[in-house]
């Protein structure tokens, strides 16, 4: 006996859905009948927020008089350097974009304190931005400069698009070495320090939808304090990787392609970060409700922490060096717990993704559920699945 | 009175009985929190100096002297709450258990009590939510 999408909207219209949070249920399952939670419970959702890199945002500031072309020239917005690629007065500025005078790592760690983030957040939060344009003049284009403030609410497009997000599950960084090391999963002390994750765990999207049933293309999302959607899949895409008995990955696996309209968006949900050593990021927050469609969803999205599992790998050596290896794995009770055993040492553990917000962004998903104000979509496309032979490779190098 | 500093020595002072001389020479107790050398052999050393208050002030001048950097622990370190996202990024980097995360809320906080100010956390706070406040 299953549900469907139509079916749910519709008690969501009539303000009949029955909704919790994948921490809700997860609590929940332990206690019933997994049968009866899936014919009662109409939908699960999930939240995370973390520092995703491959991240950034459209943008179109409208036309100068005279018209100016950035394509071809030159464009940064507070220093920071964006994409000059396109027509006209269209960029695109990525979360790791860097000023062209940071002294990055001349002085190992580079504190990074502004990039690319940075400039999302400041427009996200109103503030006021520094745009400098240089270009070459055409008949058509004359101008060739362009120094101006401007603010988010002047341009015209401001489109959130982040090629890689979400990733499925991920690494638990550790550094074997014997000196510290500054990675983007944080500051890493030697001999098995300390034991970095970036995921929140039972409650992170993908990790509750393991084989993307319910998630594909076009489905709307928390993005940000806005509503967004699933663009694509994401860059780096692998549903192969080895799977627990629970059918969840135990690796990185799937991610996602995520857009949205950035005007919509709450510098709550959308932070600058800087990772010392390593460079500047962009915290995203996302939260993608599942509809309980029949008992498997319902099973997947109620997971516990104790039952996801996490690679373990040295940073100081098997990650930069693509050596494949593992340490082992461990669970995320365990890591939320703040001490996890790693190669039989008890080793303190941090994580990069905020579980405090990653709950608050699944409550806030619930209430635009249960309020009406949100309504699921059926996906216009599904995404590779793991046996479809997509693979995910790496760099050919040396030809 | 007994006052906290962090000393960082530069590495041609990292062999020499310096704390041992200042020591006798102003007649000051001191209890050494916590020490350690950097792989760029620069020393680091937390430590509670006890004494006259101007013994203590004159080891500090000479210290300085020598060429070693000194900052003053007395809650140097502070956490500007509305940058926090509570990730948890800083607390295993605390020698000192300073930070630590609600086990109810997953919220992150900071008892200034306990704090060294050695600044590993300034460093690990991915948006710098933890700053000097000297």
């Amino acid at each position: 006996m299953g549900k469907t999408i139509a079916e749910i909207n519709k008690k969501i219209k009539e303000g009949r859905a029955v909704v919790v949070t994948a921490e809700e249920i997860a609590g929940l399952a332990k206690k019933q009948d997994v049968k009866k939670l899936a014919a009662e419970i109409d939908i699960v959702t999930t939240g995370t927020f973390g520092p995703m890199c491959s991240s950034g945002v459209f943008l179109n500031f409208g036309h100068s008089n005279p018209r100016i072309k950035i394509g071809g020239g030159k464009i940064y917005l507070n220093g920071v350097p964006a994409y000059a690629g396109l027509a006209a007065v269209d960029t695109y500025i990525g979360a790791a974009a860097t000023p062209e005078n940071d002294p990055r790592n001349s002085e190992h760690p580079g504190s990074f304190k502004y990039g690319g983030g940075h400039v999302i957040e400041d427009l996200v939060a109103g503030r006021e931005i520094m745009l400098e344009i240089n270009a070459y003049g055409t008949d058509c284009y004359p101008k060739r400069g362009v120094s101006t403030r401007i603010r988010l609410k002047d341009l015209n497009e401001a489109i959130l698009f982040n090629p890689r997000n979400c990733y499925q599950n991920y690494n638990v960084a550790v550094n074997l070495s014997k000196k510290t090391i500054y990675t983007y999963m944080g500051i890493l002390k030697p001999e098995l320090g300390n034991a970095n994750y970036c995921s929140a765990g039972q409650l992170s999207p993908l990790l509750k939808d393991p084989y993307l049933r319910t998630i594909g293309l076009g489905t709307k999302i928390f993005l940000g304090g806005g509503t967004g959607y699933v663009a694509w899949w994401g860059t780096q895409f692998n549903p192969s990787v080895k799977r627990t008995k629970n059918g969840v990955p135990a690796a990185g696996a799937a991610t996602l392609a995520l857009i949205g309209d950035l005007k919509q968006m709450k510098p709550e949900y959308i932070k600058g970060a800087s990772l010392t050593g390593y460079g500047t990021s962009l915290i995203v927050g996302i939260g993608i409700p599942i509809p309980v469609l029949n008992e498997d969803i319902l099973r997947w999205t109620a997971i516990p922490d104790e039952e996801l599992y996490a690679p373990v790998v040295d940073y100081s050596n098997d990650y930069p060096n693509c050596t494949g290896k593992t340490l082992g794995e461990v669970n995320y009770g365990q890591l939320k717990s703040g001490k996890a055993e790693i190669l039989k040492k008890e080793v303190p553990t941090g994580s990069l993704s905020s579980y405090k917000k990653a709950r608050e962004i699944a409550d806030t998903l619930k209430k635009w559920i249960t309020g009406g104000d949100f309504q699921l979509t059926e996906n216009v496309m599904n995404f590779p699945e793991p046996d479809s032979g997509y693979k995910f490779r790496a760099m050919k190098e040396g030809r | 009175m007994e006052r906290k500093f962090v000393i960082h020595f530069p590495k041609t002072l990292v062999d020499k009985p310096i704390m041992s001389d200042l020591v006798k020479r102003y007649s000051l107790d001191f209890n050494i929190l916590k020490a350690y050398v950097t792989p760029e052999e620069e020393g680091t050393l937390v430590l509670a100096l006890q004494g006259t208050e101007e013994n203590v002030d004159t080891a500090v001048k000479d210290l300085k002297e020598m060429g070693a950097r000194i900052q003053s622990i007395s809650s140097d370190i502070r956490m500007v709450r509305e940058l926090c996202t509570d990730c948890t990024a800083c607390i295993p980097l605390c020698p000192v258990d300073a930070l630590y995360r609600d086990k109810e809320d997953f919220s992150v906080h900071f008892d200034a009590e306990k704090c060294i100010a050695c600044g590993l956390c300034i460093k690990a706070c991915p948006t710098k939510a933890l700053v000097f406040t000297i």
